[in-house]
């Protein structure tokens, strides 16, 4: 009994991971070629949700649903890359920071004007809803197996599209010296904007797999956001693979902590306290976690000297 | 320190009286912008329509949207007490937010009537004269809750609940009418979208039922991922994860869930009649229980301003204290510490037409007060 309890957790921390590596993916690479950090990447999630939300409840189809989660994200990704944030490519960190908060407010205003205050209805589709027999006796949602599997189809897509294509040389390539491809011919500022688009369709696909079992509102990016840099910076700023390992460490490590830790406690402490000692150390367990690998490795796993 | 009050209340009071005798300025502080928007924004159209239906026009409300942050209404409310000399505060929704205006508003000699927010803490050692609470003290909806399991044979439950004030508040609530055996008892992160992990546990424990206080978003998160799981143990929570507002989001997972209120929009009386259709009427959508307890704020306000005063602050008071107004929800009166004496409902979620909506399916708690009225002295 115990062990198919400890099984599920495992996926539901591994489907955690998977999602957050959606979020972390977009952010590490608009990092690592562009060197900008993009506080407003939790609007472009929520974007994503909203656009779900929205022709799921016009056409009733959830695969229409999620292309439009991408089309939208990505088309305000091009959006705002064009028209504020390519001016701060050379700026301090600090108006970056500046800045793209400032489009948080923008986005989440915006969306109230539109939508209004009260959360919007999307659900899973049908034949998705429920729950699989897995082996060994446990019993999995359906939605969340297929959540996993969504994760990991794109996360070996990005590491095709970085390793094989010319797509992926030129922005590696960026990440190594920007002056120098510029130099080489290579359309820097087009290439930027793809890659910013890139990074917004992937949140924004995020959002509406996440919106589906959770809410659409207003705000709902934020949380997330600060998951995601959590993960960036565990697995080293500008590492897709580093994202990846990070993000499964984080989902792992944050739905295990809350699973084993107040059980742990409860071996020398009386119930009530152990379940209250247990979540509260529970919920710092991913910033421990953040903090070691940052006392061993300050640039995270995988980030490079 | 008393003394200090006194002279502070005197002083107010001379400048008050020295500013303006007619007319009474409400500044209403409430959650219109951020995460909960849509509760601030149905307590004011709720207290607006009132006011509107009232035909008064010596009523001057000034509207301030506390971003669901405390800092923010501490600053809102130290301008509405010093610029705007409002003479009532109302409008708070969070219980952490009220705690930090509701102590200073009543030290400055402001009647605060509470639309939503009820901590215990105002309920028991620290109430106070000028704190009027419209809606409930915080445990209410559980305590009924728990009642409600008792009378239908729940014995095993599964509970749970953010880890804040008011989420300790409603586990205790719940706990304090239960007679049955709890199966589990989790505190959730405030702000958790996630319940997978609880929703494993849930099956794993053998409960008989599931207890869930999860406000907002939280609640839609939960409900949507429960009726997905595959556990189909009978759920029951207070009518927070089951307002109008939230229900259309949930859609058909909260289908048949047994919540309790102390409102509900099928309440027989012709004041929730009323109520009901003008605000539909003029808003286009159906009231949540946060509109109803808005509209009765406002009511409770005029029925006083009709007998004494707000100048002649022992005399409002009184007023205030009487209730002497139609409330939507029926029989309303308070108790000793300033708080309702109410029936509490048990409702179950349905669908009329396209409207995911509440209906009353029985009584959980008659004329219920609160476990903290005992603690007041005043």
């Amino acid at each position: 009994m115990s062990l198919i309890l400890l099984a599920e957790q495992t996926l539901n921390g591994l489907q955690f991971g998977v999602m957050l590596f959606l979020m972390a993916a977009g952010l590490t690479l608009i990092f690592g070629v562009m060197g900008l950090i993009n506080l407003a990447h939790g609007s472009l999630y929520m974007i994503g949700a909203f656009a779900a939300a929205a022709t799921a409840a016009a056409t009733g189809s959830f695969v229409l649903a999620l292309g439009a989660s991408l089309g939208a994200a990505a088309i305000a990704g091009v959006l705002i890359e064009v028209t504020i944030i390519r001016r701060l490519y050379d700026r301090d960190h600090l108006d970056q920071v500046l800045a793209t908060f400032a489009l948080i407010l923008i986005f989440s205003e915006g969306t109230r004007w539109v939508f209004g205050s009260f959360p919007l209805f999307l659900d899973t589709p049908d034949y998705l809803s429920g729950t699989t027999s897995l082996p060994f006796g446990v019993q999995y949602s359906l939605y969340r197996l297929t959540l996993i599997f969504i994760g990991l189809l794109v996360a070996a897509g990005l590491f095709w599209m970085i390793a094989k294509t010319r797509i992926g040389i030129r922005i590696r390539a960026g990440e190594n010296d920007r002056e120098m491809i510029g130099a080489l011919g290579v359309d820097i500022s087009r290439l930027y904007t793809l890659v910013f688009a890139l990074g917004a369709a992937l949140a924004g696909l995020a959002g509406a797999l996440i919106g589906a079992i959770q809410s659409v509102q207003v705000g709902m990016g934020e949380p997330v956001l600060i998951l995601a840099f959590v993960v960036i910076v565990i697995g080293g700023i500008g590492s897709i693979k580093g994202a990846l390992v990070g993000a499964i460490l984080v989902g792992l490590t944050d739905t295990l902590g809350g699973f084993l830790l107040p059980r742990l406690f409860a071996l020398f402490l009386d119930p009530s306290q152990a379940t209250s000692v247990g979540s509260s150390l529970a919920s710092m367990a991913i910033y421990i976690l953040m903090a070691g690998v940052l006392l061993f490795r300050p640039k995270g796993l995988f980030g490079d000297a | 320190m008393k003394m200090k009050k006194l002279i502070l209340a005197a002083c107010t009071a001379m400048l008050a009286t020295g500013a303006q005798a007619e007319g009474l300025k409400v500044g209403m502080i409430t959650t219109l912008s951020g995460g909960g928007a849509g509760l601030g924004i149905d307590v004011r159209d709720g207290f607006m329509l009132a006011v509107e239906q009232s035909g008064r026009d010596d009523i001057d409300v000034v509207i301030e949207d506390d971003q669901r942050k405390p800092d923010v209404a501490v600053q809102l409310a130290d301008k509405l007490i010093q610029s705007e000399k409002v003479d009532v505060m109302t409008g708070i929704i969070w219980s952490n937010l009220a705690m930090a205006v509701v102590p200073g508003a009543v030290a400055q000699g402001k009647f605060y009537l509470s639309p939503n927010a009820g901590p215990s803490a105002l309920a028991g050692k620290g109430c106070d004269p000028l704190y009027f609470n419209v809606a409930w003290q915080n445990d209410n909806l559980h305590e009924a809750a728990g009642a409600y399991a008792n009378s239908v044979g729940y014995g095993n439950a599964f509970i749970l609940a953010p880890n804040y004030p008011a989420g300790q508040d409603a586990l205790t609530g719940f706990k304090r009418f239960y007679k049955g055996a709890v199966a589990g008892e989790i505190y959730t992160k405030l702000g958790q979208t996630d319940y997978a992990s609880e929703i494993a546990e849930i099956r794993a424990s053998g409960a008989d039922s599931v207890y869930f206080f999860l406000p907002g978003g939280m609640g839609i998160s939960f409900l949507k991922q429960y009726a997905n799981s595959g556990v189909d143990l009978p759920v029951v929570g207070p009518a927070f994860s089951f307002d109008q507002g939230i229900l259309q989001a949930v859609g058909e997972a909260a289908l048949g869930v047994r919540n309790t209120s102390q409102w509900s929009k099928d309440l027989d009386n012709a004041a929730n009649v009323a109520f009901v259709e003008s605000f539909q009427a003029k808003y286009g959508r159906l009231p949540s229980l946060y509109a109803s307890q808005g509209f009765d704020t406002a009511l409770l306000l005029i029925s006083a301003m009709e007998v004494a005063d707000v100048e002649d602050q022992d005399a409002f008071r009184t007023a205030l204290k009487a209730a002497n107004f139609a409330s939507t929800r029926g029989d309303f009166a308070f108790g000793p510490n300033n708080h309702p004496i109410q029936d509490i409902y048990v409702r179950e979620v349905v669908k009329e037409g396209d409207v995911y909506t509440n209906r009353i399916v029985g009584v959980a708690l008659e004329d219920r007060g609160d476990a903290y009225a005992a603690e007041c002295k005043m």
